[in-house]
């Protein structure tokens, strides 16, 4: 298979509340089984030689677990395929899109949120989801304190819902795809977990008032059910997890358990 | 012997008597703190893993107050979330003959007997108390559906101890040690400092009391004084360059504690893991884990037939050879993991690899599919499957995978005594940075396990006899000895960056991954490591003369973060082909070519080597100085281990 030469446009800032604007770079050479960061490794490298400052971007695993990865790829959060972080994305998936002066083009932003501010380039400071998490994403259980395992029984069924639940990853592309900014899918991903687990019985509803107040104490909007967070979440959460939250924040309200 | 001086005897502090008793009674026999002392002591915790996660959350329940540092943007990111497979547990919830001592022996045997019989007991001991507290936590392990918690098998055991929760174990673990970390953040007992990077540990009056980091967002350079340090900051597999570790994995706080005194134990001890998606070209970043797990359902072939390029499915059965059920009929496929690596290494050089560079076997999930349908398949590891096919565009359930070894654990690291404390008084080591439970190879699922022993059961109760028994000085940060290893820091940073020569940080990464691979990886001679310890000063000389690093110190800049950390592994390199070199024998992941049966198969020796070997730094000029601890075997027989 031929390599191919890309024109990118990728988002440049220097620093939080800094002016940013779109550049353009050529690379070429690019192999389909490359990922879009080690495309992205191949230009700073290209950059750093020149003595020029290069793209900063964050990334951790490149196995699509850790979250840490994140940018909007032609408009699109993680890019153009489903279910597949950005590290994931290979650059096979641009063979035949649209060019401009016979080069493949593509658009580079980074997350886009007021609460996510840029720290530099194409990376922002998420840590708002860090504090949610703080105001009641566990069960209060110290070490040492925990039963013997097995006498909890938990139905394969509600094991398994509140596995699809915990699956997310805290990647952000939810609040990043969202016309509201809305941060629903992460906050109710982990309240859903905790619903189908007896485990988070007991603090079920300190937990949905207390993550969905700090949810909108960080400015992220409302959920108005676009689905755009489901659309581009790597991990498949389901927007069904946000009516399980709203319930539990309604129950919570009205001082049911 | 005191505990405020350094411990260059290597006294191991292990408890004495029958085997089953020591941790209890050692937990009858250390000292305690009160709750009114604790709350005037600071441990400052580096690592957000499942060890420094869960000491920081754990040390932060007992009343400590706690600073937690990670180089992340968050402490959900470390690097444990990337763990697939399980983590092991003496449960015996299969009825199939498991115990603490076979857990304990399992370990002990598949670290080819080099490590302590009394942390590894003490491990198995553990295993139990780990799954309960994680099911508490609402971690969704895998259930039957009577609702029970499933298990399943990993290599070098021959019972079912493996809980799982799909191909995702690490990440659950992870969350929830990471829930209970947050839930002390929010009570304010621990005070988060995420996106830092340790770049020395301050030793006042011989006993560790603070750290110097980076905020890697501002680049400004903070001290932090403590009464006690706890480093959890993971392994060195990525000074291989291609691991499967994450890109930000690093060995910078353990090299620096060992320059500052601390002994390095076994750096030759890294693991090969043998079912990796193979390396497909040089622009490469890192290479991608398929969970051991796969191994209970997939077997692992290449063709009889050196130079067969026939693609897999024109090749009839009688033509495949299942090398490692032909060679280990009893394990088959379950073999150990240094095991499996070395055979398929042994596979390539005989012709026999097979992909485009030769350089892979096949894991094959026909049988299993025809057998259990591809619905159970799919359950068990669908998200592995998804993810080799997104990385190779090939789809597992029709063709089988393509695998190969890779770099991905260090049974090396800090040594550490029976309470997990350093050579340095008050430096405490935890998870993979340490190198206490298993030797020369670590069976698969035991990370996990090892990482949250020593996070939510070990340090909570072994730190506090250090706290009680030493006097400690109040120390704030003005003390002369932050103020010049701040100095040490910002000029190396400033040497980094104003060296200005022409070749880059990945490149020169890149190169010494190269000599690390070829010389000091799967297989080992006494010329390879000599040249390759040569190669590494020359590689090492020459980044400090013309090493490349843009920007600046002032602000966010991946480019000096990951100059700092090629320096470093520029050192440790050097220092793993040493012990490497040293370690006449073969054991474990550490083959030698020098001590080989005619099969193959490593010969350890017992009479040589039957001790752990801890490396001293004495100056950047000088070679550092190797010392011994020596195993006892009380209780079980080192033997050659066998899995035919």
């Amino acid at each position: 298979m031929s390599t191919m030469s890309f024109s990118l446009r990728i988002w440049r800032q220097d620093g939080p509340n800094l002016p940013g604007a779109l550049q353009r770079y050529t690379v070429h050479g690019v192999t389909d089984d490359m990922s879009i960061l080690e495309l992205l490794d191949r230009l700073n490298e290209d950059l750093i030689a020149q003595g020029q400052d290069p793209v900063a971007f964050d990334s951790d695993c490149r196995e699509g677990i850790c979250g840490t990865c994140g940018l909007v790829i032609n408009g699109v959060a993680h890019g153009p395929k489903s279910q597949c972080t950005t590290c994931e994305l290979r650059m096979r998936e641009f063979r035949g899109g649209r060019t401009v002066d016979g080069l493949l083009e593509i658009t580079v932003e980074p997350w886009r949120a007021g609460p996510f501010p840029i720290i530099k380039d194409l990376v922002v400071d998420r840590t708002a989801f860090d504090r949610i998490i703080a105001a009641g994403g566990y069960v209060t259980v110290n070490a040492g304190s925990a039963g013997e395992a097995n006498d909890l029984k938990i139905a394969k069924p509600d094991a398994d819902a509140a596995m699809d639940a915990a699956s997310c990853i805290g990647c952000a592309a939810c609040v990043a795809a969202c016309p509201n900014a809305s941060a629903s899918l992460f906050t109710a991903a982990k309240i859903a977990q905790f619903t189908h687990l007896p485990q988070g019985a007991p603090e079920r509803a300190r937990r949905a008032l207390r993550m969905v107040e700090q949810m909108d104490a960080e400015g992220f909007g409302d959920c108005s059910n676009h689905g755009e967070c489901e659309a581009v979440c790597p991990k498949g959460i389901s927007i069904s997890n946000i009516a399980v939250m709203r319930r539990e924040f309604a129950k919570a309200l009205l001082g049911g358990g | 012997m005191s505990l405020d001086a350094p411990n260059r005897a290597l006294d191991a502090r292990s408890p004495s008597g029958p085997l089953d008793s020591r941790w209890t009674r050692h937990l009858e026999q250390v000292s305690l703190v009160s709750p009114a002392n604790k709350r005037k002591r600071t441990v400052i915790v580096v690592g957000t893993g499942l060890a420094g996660g869960a000491a920081a959350a754990t040390l932060a329940e007992l009343g400590y107050n706690v600073l937690s540092f990670c180089i992340q943007d968050s402490p959900r990111r470390a690097h444990s979330v990337a763990a697939q497979g399980g983590i092991n547990a003496a449960k015996n919830y299969q009825n199939d003959g498991d115990s603490v001592w076979r857990l304990f022996y399992d370990t002990i045997k598949g670290g080819d007997f080099r490590s302590r019989e009394s942390n590894v007991h003490r491990l198995a001991e553990l295993s139990a108390n780990i799954i309960d507290q994680c099911v508490a936590q609402g971690v969704p392990f895998a259930r039957e559906y009577g609702g029970t918690l499933a298990n399943r098998s990993f290599g070098g055991a021959q019972v079912s101890r493996t809980f799982y929760a799909r191909g995702q174990t690490g990440q659950q673990l992870l969350l929830g040690c990471y829930g209970s970390l947050m839930r002390q953040v929010d009570a304010g007992r621990v005070k988060l400092m995420a996106h830092r990077e340790m770049l020395d540990l301050v030793v006042v009056d011989g006993k560790a009391r603070g750290i110097v980091c980076r905020d890697l967002v501002t680049g400004q350079i903070e001290r932090y004084a403590g009464d006690a340090v706890v480093l959890a900051t993971g392994g060195y597999s990525t000074v291989f360059y291609l691991s499967t570790n994450a890109v930000n994995s690093n060995a910078t706080a353990v090299l620096r504690c060992f320059k500052r005194g601390a002994f390095f134990a076994n750096p030759s001890f890294t693991q090969i893991h043998p079912t990796c998606i193979p390396q497909a070209g040089d622009y490469q970043s890192k290479l991608t884990l398929m969970s051991e797990s796969l191994r209970n359902d997939g077997r692992v072939w290449v063709p009889a037939r050196p130079g067969d390029k026939r693609p897999p499915h024109e090749i009839p059965e009688a033509e495949r050879d299942y090398y490692l059920e032909r060679i280990y009929p009893s394990f088959g496929n379950l073999v150990p993991r240094d095991i499996a690596s070395r055979q398929a290494l042994y596979m390539a050089q005989e012709g026999k690899g097979v992909g485009a560079t030769g350089y892979a076997t096949y894991l094959d999930f026909a049988e299993a599919i025809a057998r259990q349908g591809e619905n159970v398949i799919r359950d068990r590891y669908g998200n592995l499957f998804s993810m080799y096919e997104e990385i190779t565009g090939d789809d597992p359930y029709h063709a089988p995978m393509r695998i190969y070894p890779a770099p991905h654990y260090t049974m090396g690291g800090l040594w550490v005594d029976y309470n997990l404390m350093s050579t340095i008084p008050g430096l405490h080591v935890l998870g993979e940075a340490n190198f206490s439970d298993h030797g020369a190879n670590r069976l698969g699922a035991s990370a996990l396990m090892q990482g949250l022993a020593d996070g939510y059961f070990v340090i909570p109760n072994t730190i506090g006899h250090y706290l009680a028994n030493v006097r400690l000085d109040p120390v704030s940060t003005d003390h002369p000895a932050f103020a010049a290893a701040e100095a040490e820091v910002s000029g190396r940073l400033a040497k980094l960056l104003g060296t200005n020569g022409k070749r880059t940080v990945r490149d020169f990464h890149w190169a010494l991954g190269r000599i690390m691979w070829e010389k000091v990886g799967m297989s080992r001679g006494a010329s390879g490591l000599e040249t390759a310890i040569r190669e590494i000063q020359a590689l090492r000389a020459e980044f400090w003369e013309n090493v490349k690093v843009t920007g600046s110190t002032g602000n966010f800049n991946k480019d000096l973060e990951m100059a700092g950390r090629v320096a470093d592994y520029l050192e440790l390199g050097e220092l793993m082909a040493r012990d490497a070199l040293e370690r006449r024998e073969s054991c474990g992941g550490h083959f030698r070519e020098e001590y080989q049966t005619p099969e193959g198969e490593a010969v350890r020796d017992d009479a040589g080597f039957t001790h752990v070997a801890a490396w001293e730094h004495l100056g950047d000029t000088v070679a550092p100085a190797r010392h011994q601890e020596a195993l006892d075997f009380e209780f079980v027989t080192p033997s050659t281990r066998s899995y035919k």
